[in-house]
């Protein structure tokens, strides 16, 4: 009874991965095919890289990197900073004025559809620029600034389910033995969550290297991302190019998360050892 | 409390400030000029700063003008249609991600520790990887001349290629597809803390597998399948990158016509009112998510 019940339970779950894993699988495949219709395979020249190499001498999407790039770092940054000093407050402090509400923003931005997200930040941007005269326009900053707003809930979420697993008895203890709170938080509170730190500032980089909507409202002209230009050309069907922009996200997306969780795992190793 | 008395309120007040300052700027007062953009009238909005500018100037006038893009969204069958597609849409995406999902994440969670890390790795992954190109991998699939048609073709079950792109049928492989990862996440999360012997003490008392499933895990993971499916559906309910896409021009969804109202028609006050009205559908939805979170979390403690 417990053998079929496993051999279903290992085919809906092989299933799944096919599922989730083939689509991904197509693009790095056909990324190699010399053929310009993609999807039919141009035996006699496959494998070739000859698409890489027009990737990577496209201007306009090289450009558009170039500021994703940009965005992704200042946002993942800033987010990393707000969403740090949120999730600390909302674990540590159990009951000041305006928790609730807090709380309640904070974890808001995770499942607001993108298209309301965007457009209130561009109406707020408007009406901040006729107010006061800044931001001047729209671009990068206002770009950067309406990421950095859902993504540092993302952060806060990380960092607080890090803090809620944490003996407060370490930092109990520094602060017996005389230590100022604020050294509290650097030398003890800092270094332990920091792995949590690291995913959050990575997510929000992802984040906001992927995002579309968001960009595509608050953005202004010449402020194209990345996501914006791949959005323009595949609305008119399959690229080559953009099946090895995807082989390439895949490829660096792997090392990293593996890279990361290797470093991640032995760390909790050493740290339970000592 | 030794957090509360050494830090004093003050210490305490500035950590969290900092934060709170920039959600009330860059979270809530964007809905309150949402708002009230949606009771300026549709004219003056062509060009977006005068539209500000003129609205602000005859602020009185606008409270008589107020509720015609409402009224126009209410008169006109389009955007009721689209709204109820949009929620018939994500309600089925859900229920597809569970049916997939499900057995995915009591799969892993059940898994030895060394292959369910794996596994959770190759879950996070696609969740990683930009939404654009996965979405994009699905044209790719489905298209008349794509692989999917041209394996069929090969294998000799169809004579000429199935018309799948710009289909719903595309749109939901989509979002389900889009959307997995964030239902097998939170429920493997709540399925990993579950206790097994409670499945093998029913069993000993009698109940066949699938009743043990049905009585014992199913009910126990109630929590999870709850906060994954309002994962899934709150913002597919909303999607607009996906029925661009895979959904051909007569997918009717609400984020949809947000955005063409937004970028096409630049009738800012009309994509205004239905932020709002979508706004106001889907807020019991994150209420009931946020008192979810609120449940498991006090669990785990």
């Amino acid at each position: 009874m417990n053998q079929r019940r496993s051999v279903f339970l290992i085919s809906c779950v092989a299933f799944g991965f096919a599922f989730l894993y083939i689509p991904i699988l197509s693009m790095v495949v056909f990324s190699f095919n010399a053929s310009k219709l993609v999807t039919v395979w141009d035996t006699a020249n496959s494998p070739t890289l000859k698409w890489y190499h027009s990737l990577l001498n496209n201007e306009e999407i090289l450009d558009a990197a170039w500021i994703s790039l940009k965005v992704a770092v200042i946002n993942a940054s800033g987010s990393v900073i707000l969403g740090t000093l949120a999730g600390f407050g909302l674990s540590r402090f159990t009951n000041f004025r305006g928790r609730f509400m807090l709380n309640a923003m904070a974890t808001a931005p995770l499942v607001m559809p993108e298209v309301i997200t965007g457009l209130s930040l561009l109406l707020l941007f408007v009406a901040l620029e006729q107010l006061i005269g800044w931001p001047a326009g729209r671009g990068i900053t206002t770009m950067t600034l309406s990421h950095m707003t859902f993504s540092m809930a993302y952060v806060t979420v990380v960092v607080q389910s890090r803090l809620a697993t944490f003996d407060t008895a370490l930092e109990e203890a520094a602060m017996d033995l005389g230590a100022r709170p604020l050294k509290v938080f650097f030398v003890i509170t800092l270094p332990i969550i920091f792995p949590a730190i690291l995913s959050g500032w990575l997510l929000a980089f992802t984040l906001s290297w992927d995002d579309l909507v968001i960009s595509s409202f608050t953005s202004g002209p010449g402020s194209s991302t990345l996501p914006m230009v791949v959005f323009s050309k595949v609305r008119l069907g399959v690229s080559p190019e953009v099946n090895v922009l995807a082989t390439l996200t895949i490829g660096v997306v792997t090392l990293i998360i593996v890279g990361v969780s290797f470093w991640m795992a032995r760390s909790n190793r050493t740290s339970r050892a000592t | 409390m030794p957090w509360s008395q050494r830090f004093g309120l003050n210490g305490r007040g500035l950590v969290v400030l900092l934060p709170y300052l920039w959600l009330l700027l860059f979270f809530l007062v964007p809905f309150v000029i949402v708002l009230k953009i949606s009771f300026a009238d549709v004219e003056l909005a062509i060009p977006p700063y005068t539209s500000l500018l003129q609205w602000d100037a005859k602020n009185e006038l606008s409270i008589k003008l107020n509720f015609s893009n409402y009224a126009f969204l209410f008169t006109n069958e389009l955007y009721f249609k689209a709204l109820l597609n949009s929620l018939k849409v994500a309600l089925i995406s859900t229920l597809i991600c569970l049916l997939i999902g499900y057995p995915m994440a009591y799969g892993i969670a059940r898994a030895k520790p060394a292959t369910r890390n794996i596994m959770l790795l190759l879950v996070i992954l696609p969740f990683w990887t930009s939404l654009l190109l996965r979405v994009y991998a699905w044209i790719g699939l489905l298209k008349a001349n794509g692989v999917i048609n041209n394996v069929l073709m090969a294998l000799g079950l169809i004579h000429e290629p199935l018309a799948m792109l710009y289909t719903p049928f595309a749109m939901y492989v989509g979002i389900v597809y889009s959307y997995l990862p964030f239902l097998i996440l939170p429920l493997y999360a709540n399925l990993e803390k579950m206790d097994w012997q409670l499945l093998e003490a029913a069993e000993d008392l009698g109940c066949r597998p699938w009743q043990a499933f049905y009585k014992v895990t199913l009910p126990l993971s109630r929590n999870g399948i709850l906060a994954g499916s309002m994962l899934v559906f709150i913002p597919a309910v909303g999607e607009f990158v996906i029925p661009a896409l895979l959904g051909g021009p007569n997918a009717l969804m609400i984020g949809r016509i947000l955005w063409d109202e937004f970028f096409s028609n630049r009738a800012w006050p009309v994509a205004s009112a239905v932020a709002i009205l979508l706004l106001l559908l889907l807020v019991p939805f994150m209420m009931w998510y946020q008192s979810i979170q609120a449940r498991e979390s006090a669990g785990a403690k």
